[in-house]
This record gives C-alpha cells, structure tokens and sequence, in this order.
C-alpha cells in the first residue's frame, strides 16, 4: 500500500502513467524504424573510430557523410564497415582513415553475405560492450570503497570556457563539499551536427564537451575524490544534435550524469523532432546500460512559461520522459526527472505551492533521482535576496527528499559563477541540509489543506493534458504549443536531413545487448 | 568587529551632503562605508588578510576591515571587507544618455499608434548569434510579456514576430526584408568575451551593407546594455535591466512618429 502525506490518490498517478505509456509506445512505433546519422556516428565511436582528418572533421562524420551522401545510411555503419573489413583485411579505423584521404569507398566494396559481415563486426561490438561494463564496475568499485555524498546530490557547474580552468574550479567545488560537477557547454554547442575534437581553452559560456574534455575532467575529479574521500561524479549534456554519441563518449569516459532529453531540444533549441527522439533512443540506451543517471529537463518549461499556472505541464512531461526511458530499458534510479522552484517570489503562499509539487513528484516517482533546479527566472543581481530563494529551494528539497540538487547561485543572471559563488552557495545547502535533515519525517500536512489540495489540482491536470496528448500524439501536441507555450513543426527545425528509415538488412546490435544486460 | 566600525573617532567629517562630492552612506552623511567581496589567489594566512587590506587602500578605502575570510580550496582565500571609500564623485555633472521617449501603458501607445501613426508597426525580434537565451526577448515581446507587462503581441497596434534564439544575423536581415519591419530587436544576454559586441557590431555593418540602417528602428536590450552603449555600436536605443515592453513599445511609437514627420 502506497501512502501519501500529500492524500495523492494512487489510482489517478496509474491511470496517468498508463497515459504516459501510450503517448510513449506511440513515439516508439515510429523510432524503432529510423536512424539518423549521429546514430551512424555513435556507432562508429563504439567500435573505436575516434581521430579527425585534416579539415578536422572527426572521422565517425567523415564515414557517416560518406554513406549519406551515396543514400546508403538506412543500410547502417555496422554492414558496411563490417563487409569493407571482410574485403580489405583494415580496422574500422584504417578504413576511415583511408576514406578520409578519398581512398577508399564504403559503398563501392563488393557485399558479402549478411551473416559473415555479422560475424566480422561483433567482435568490435563487444569489445564497445566490454569497455563500458568495464566503467560501470569501476564506479561501482568507487562507490563500495570511497563512498559517496548523501542524497540530495549537492550539483554545481563550471563553466569556465577552459578545460584546464575548469579544472582547477572543480576541484575546488569538490573540495567544498560538492557531488556532482557538470561542466557546462559552450553556447551553440547543441546544434552542431558533431563533436569537436581534442582539449578545448575557448568557449563562450561555457566548454566544449568533447571527448579529450572528459577524459581530463574525469581524471581530476578521481584525483579529488581520493582526496575528499568521496566519489564525484561528472555531469555533462547529451541534448541537441549529437544525443547518442556524447552518451558513447560519455559511457566510455565514465561520465555519471548526462542531461538527456528531446524535449527540451525540440522546444529550445528548435531541433527538429523525428530527430532528436530517434536519436533520444539510442541515447537513453546507452546511458541506461552506462550506469548514467539522465537529468531531463522539465525546468526549462518554467523558464518561459509561468510556473504556477504551467506546474502540470512539468508533470506531464516527467510522466512522459518516465515512460520513454523505460521503454530504452532505463532503471528507474537513473532517472533524473526535472522540476523546478521558479514562481515569482512574490506568491502569497509561493512556498507552500513549491514544497506541495516538490512532495508530489517524489510521490509520484518514489524509485527516481529527481534533478530539482533552483530559481533563475526571478533572480534579480540582489545577491542578498538571492541566497535568502535559494535558502527557500533548499529547504524544500531536503524536506521532500530530492536526488540532485542544482544549488542556485547568488550571480545568477550575473555572470557565470565565481569560485566564492559556488562556496556561498555549498554553504547554504549544507547548513539548511544537515539543520532540517528529518523536517520530512516529522511534519506532515494538513487534510485538505493547501499544500494537499495544491498537489491534487497540478496532478488532475497533468491527467487531463496527458489525455489530450494521448489522443493528438506527442508530435501533433508539440506542433500545438503544448509545453512551454513554444510551437514546433514536425518537419521544420534542425537536423530532419539526418533522419533515415531503415532498409532490410539494418543492424545496430548494441540495442540488445545494451537493453538485454541491464547492470 | 569592536573598535572600528563602532568608534566615535571616525565621525569627525563634515557631515552635509555636498552633491559636488558625493560618497558611499553606511549610517552616516560621508562616511563612505562600502562593503565588498573578492577573492585572492593566495593561501589563507595572516599575510593573505594583510594583502586584502592594502588591496582595499589601492583601491582607496580608508579604515579596510576583513571582517570574514575563508580558504576556499588550496590557494585561494575569498574575503569580505568593509572600509571607507575616500573618493567622491560630482553629481551636479554627470551626464547619462537616455531613450528620449515618454513611457506609455499599452493602452495610450495603442490609441497613439492608430491615431497618429494610422497601421499596425511591425516589429521582429530575436536572440541573435549563438546566444541561446530567450528570457529577455520573451519577456518583451511574447502575449504574457513579464512581472505584469503585457508583451508586444498582445498590443493591437503591433505586429510582432519573435524569432527565438540563435538566430543567424543573415537570416534576421531576410526576415525584416520579407514583413518589411518598422522596428528590429535584437537582444543578447550573453556577454562572455564581449560576444554580444562583435554580433551586435556584426548586424549593424550588415543593415549598412545592405541599405537598410535608416529604414528601420535598431534596437537591442539585454541585461548588459546600456543606453549609450548601444549608440555607441549603432543602434537606435538600449535597454537594459528593468524596461519592459511598454517602455520599448512607447520608444518605438513615438520615434516611427517623430521621422515620419521629419
């Protein structure tokens, strides 16, 4: 028996979440079909093509363009690499370091039989397997013997623009007491159609994610951890164009975080849809056997939309990501569903309405690592009320048992934060963590009081918007406007070039060994 | 924190206001007192609060006070400071660039606009470049506007399209060409490496190119701008932290009004 401080009524968060199911199995029907050319590059990346050509385009692009430009995409890497490797004896990499130079042609190669071409590439596959289980144990090996901080994670960014800075930032962070650090990208990078290559000193707002980046972040904060005598897990972004091979990156760098959702790239970044939710797939996949806790990223809705007036939208969308990540074969303890404290601080009751949501979406997801953010949209440049909202959003989430704690900042709209920013911004969290640590175990709330009713109604329309989206699909519901008050078209925005149904002999076997060996 | 924030001693100043040299107020005409707040890339010792308080002299604070200090991680120390500023400024000439507009509500720039402009103003606005925000230009023009002011889609007088973000300067050019638009803006609230200069500086020698500057209206907000920054890179007006569309829309209004009767 399920109970509720909130008197949340049990049969309604079911019938929404048969709701969210539907909505979700409908997506699903229409991915399963598909691949776009990051899917292609990823898999490039997992049976070890890595390296750039002399323009500095990295090679899974250069192999990938070559299929598309010849319309052979739909076929898949995986059947030409593995039927070039038949014909030439050379690696996957000494075949695109050939097609890099224009020596060499994927789809002009003789084609062998489909099962021999199999068996040439599965030992690279799981050679890709192997080196991603061999990450998840050694996190597991950090986590038994080092330790970790407990929940709610306290999260901070660096953002820097130099890896080597940011270093240096996080590690400090670390040291102050943090958990998580994610590393924020560079402005833009979610709409380039590939990953940079090598360490990165320049960015604007934030860093490069590649893959050298995370290599040299991972290994700074092992080195801290040692010394802190805690793992601290890394955080990075698999949104935008290239979803599923920053999720390889990240699984083969032992990244532990990744912000991962369609979403949030339709709506803000104007990504086009088809794409991003195939290669939203194949990402969660990844992610999901990596051991990597995804953050959506409801927040973002509140951001442009009014957080009282659209809290159900917030709820609707973590029911559906819910349902999305569980259809990629996600534990529920890697989803890190978003919410957000972001009413207007002048709310009579604002306080109430937060800690109300904030209790609901534990509720409603008792098995999940919610990622709860902190006011932004109403953060002025007073830093003394600054740290008072943060104060607030702090207190909410130890009461209700948060799982990731993105820790306001008093410069938020500032500037990116200062080594000071983040320490204030620990020491409130900390302080408001350890002085209210049982305030949840002890309060409950009033029968049909506000917070109990506050919870009901965002719940009840939550239900009534999944059933609208249920009957339009997902696609028409966004075409419509339904989340965040942004409309996008089905065929309109970045990257629908990309997008490529299947042909026959189609063959991406990560999907089940992936899915099949949940860790 | 006895002795200097609480002695008598320190109040032997003049204490009238003098506008001609005008300084910080703590609880009292011309003490000067100034809190502030950095960090040094320094261990944290005595030496360390020393630097911070001949730091503070440089920077001209009289009495510096370390009233808080902390290593925040190894080799650095973050610091907070009080201390008496011994610089004045000249109140009676300063001089701030301002929009030269009457602010207006909806409702008077509406009736103004259809009676003395006689059609819908048109107005694009994006978040241009690689900048991904698109707080300050919803906030300005999207129907719920922000903190009470309705945005420039909900004006009956205007016609206002917001392109969202990351909008290529190229393709923000294309559009006011296609809906022939009265007014641009243009908002940037990243300012990292002086981005928003180069992109902003980018559009304007872009309109020029292609003759379009004095056709339109060239506007830019954003939490980092500044009236007179913007008419130092070319633009029209700047807003800044704290406008809304009222104050945008009614600018744009009156100045539509003021060259047509030019």
């Amino acid at each position: 028996m399920r109970t509720s401080k909130l008197g949340l009524d049990f049969t309604k968060v079911d019938e929404a979440k048969k709701l969210a199911g539907n909505i979700a199995d409908d997506v699903q029907k229409f991915v399963e079909n598909y691949t776009t050319v990051s899917v292609e590059r990823t898999l490039c990346r997992l049976i070890g093509i890595d390296g750039i050509d002399k323009n500095d385009v990295p090679l899974p692009n250069v192999v990938v363009n070559q299929l598309h430009e010849n319309g052979a995409t739909g076929q898949g890497v995986l059947y030409y690499i593995g039927n070039s490797m038949i014909e030439t004896g050379l690696t996957p990499q000494q075949l695109s370091e050939k097609i890099a130079i224009g020596e060499y042609d994927l789809t002009k190669a003789k084609i062998n039989n489909l099962d021999e071409i199999k068996a040439a590439i599965m030992p690279l596959v799981n050679e890709g397997i192997s080196k991603i289980k061999s990450n998840v144990a050694k996190r597991n090996d950090y986590l038994t013997n080092l330790g970790e901080g407990a929940k709610p994670y306290l999260y901070v960014i660096v953002a820097t623009g130099n890896i080597y800075e940011d270093v240096v930032q996080a590690q400090a962070a670390a040291r102050q007491g943090a958990d998580v650090i994610a590393v924020i990208r560079t402005t833009g990078q979610s709409l380039l159609d590939y990953v940079p290559y090598g360490a990165t000193t320049e960015g604007f707002g934030g860093t490069f994610a590649t893959q050298e980046n995370f290599r040299i972040m991972r290994k700074a904060l092992d080195e801290v951890g040692e010394e802190v005598g805690k793992y601290i897990r890394l955080c990075n972004y698999c949104s935008g164009l290239c979803m599923p091979e920053i999720a390889a990156m990240g699984a083969l760098e032992r990244l532990d975080v990744m912000l991962n959702d369609a979403l949030y790239g339709i709506l803000f970044r104007d990504i086009n849809m088809q794409r991003t939710m195939v290669d939203q797939y194949f990402s969660r996949i990844i992610n999901g056997f990596a051991g990597v806790i995804i953050n959506t990223g409801e927040d973002n809705y509140l951001t442009t939309a009014d957080a009282f007036e659209q809290a159900h939208t917030v709820l609707a969308s973590d029911l559906i990501n819910e349902q999305l990540a569980l259809l990629a074969g996600m534990p529920e303890e890697q989803m890190g569903l978003g919410h957000a404290f972001e009413m207007h601080p002048d709310l009579e009751n604002g306080f109430l309405y937060e800690l109300a949501q904030a209790q609901m979406l534990r509720e409603i997801f008792p098995k999940a690592t919610p990622k709860y953010m902190p006011p932004t949209k109403f953060m002025t440049g007073n830093i003394f009320k600054g740290q008072i909202q943060n104060a607030l959003f702090n207190e909410i989430s130890i009461w209700t048992g948060q799982g990731i704690q993105l820790l306001g900042m008093i410069t938020e709209a500032v500037h990116t934060p200062f080594m000071s920013d983040r320490y204030l911004a620990i020491e409130n969290a900390q302080y408001i963590f350890n002085n209210m640590k049982n305030i949840g175990d002890e309060v409950e709330f009033k029968q049909d009081g506000i917070i109990q009713n506050r919870a009901k109604k965002v719940l009840d329309d939550a239900y009534l918007l999944l059933s609208e989206i249920e009957k339009e699909g997902l696609f028409n519901a966004l075409e419509k406007g339904i989340f965040a008050d942004v409309k996008r078209p089905k065929n309109g925005g970045k990257g629908l070039a990309g997008v490529v149904a299947k042909t026959e002999n189609y063959f991406n076997p990560f999907i089940n060994l992936m899915k099949g060996e949940q860790l | 924190m006895s002795g200097g924030l609480y002695s008598m001693d320190q109040h032997d100043f003049d204490q009238t206001l003098d506008l001609k040299n005008v300084k910080p107020y703590g609880d009292t005409m011309n003490d000067g007192k100034t809190q502030l707040s950095f960090t040094l890339p320094v261990t944290c010792n005595d030496e360390a609060i020393e630097a911070a308080k001949q730091l503070m002299k440089k920077m001209g604070f009289e009495n510096p006070q370390v009233v808080f200090y902390k290593e925040l991680t190894k080799g650095f120390t973050f610091f907070n400071c009080y201390g008496s500023c011994s610089h004045t400024v000249d109140f009676t000439a300063i001089n701030v660039p301002k929009v030269e507009s009457t602010v207006w509500d909806m409702k008077e720039t509406d009736m103004f606009v259809k009676e003395n402009i006689g059609r819908k103003i048109t107005v694009i606005g994006a978040s241009t470049g690689t900048d991904a925000h698109t707080v300050g230009i919803d906030a300005i023009m999207n129907m719920k506007g922000y903190a009470g002011h309705y945005g420039l889609e909900r004006y009956e007088m205007f016609e206002a399209l917001n392109m969202g973000s990351q909008v290529l300067n190229e393709d923000f050019i294309a559009k006011a060409i296609e809906l022939n638009a009265d007014a641009l803006l243009v908002s940037q609230t990243v300012t990292q490496k002086d981005v928003h200069i180069k992109n902003l500086t980018e559009l304007v020698e872009m309109l020029e190119a292609e003759g379009l500057r004095d056709k339109v209206i060239l506007i830019c907000g954003g939490p980092r701008i500044s009236h007179e920054l913007a008419k130092e890179l070319g633009y029209d007006a700047g807003f800044s932290m704290n406008s809304y569309a009222n104050d945008v829309a009614s600018y744009i209004a009156q100045e539509l009004h003021r060259r047509q009767n030019k």
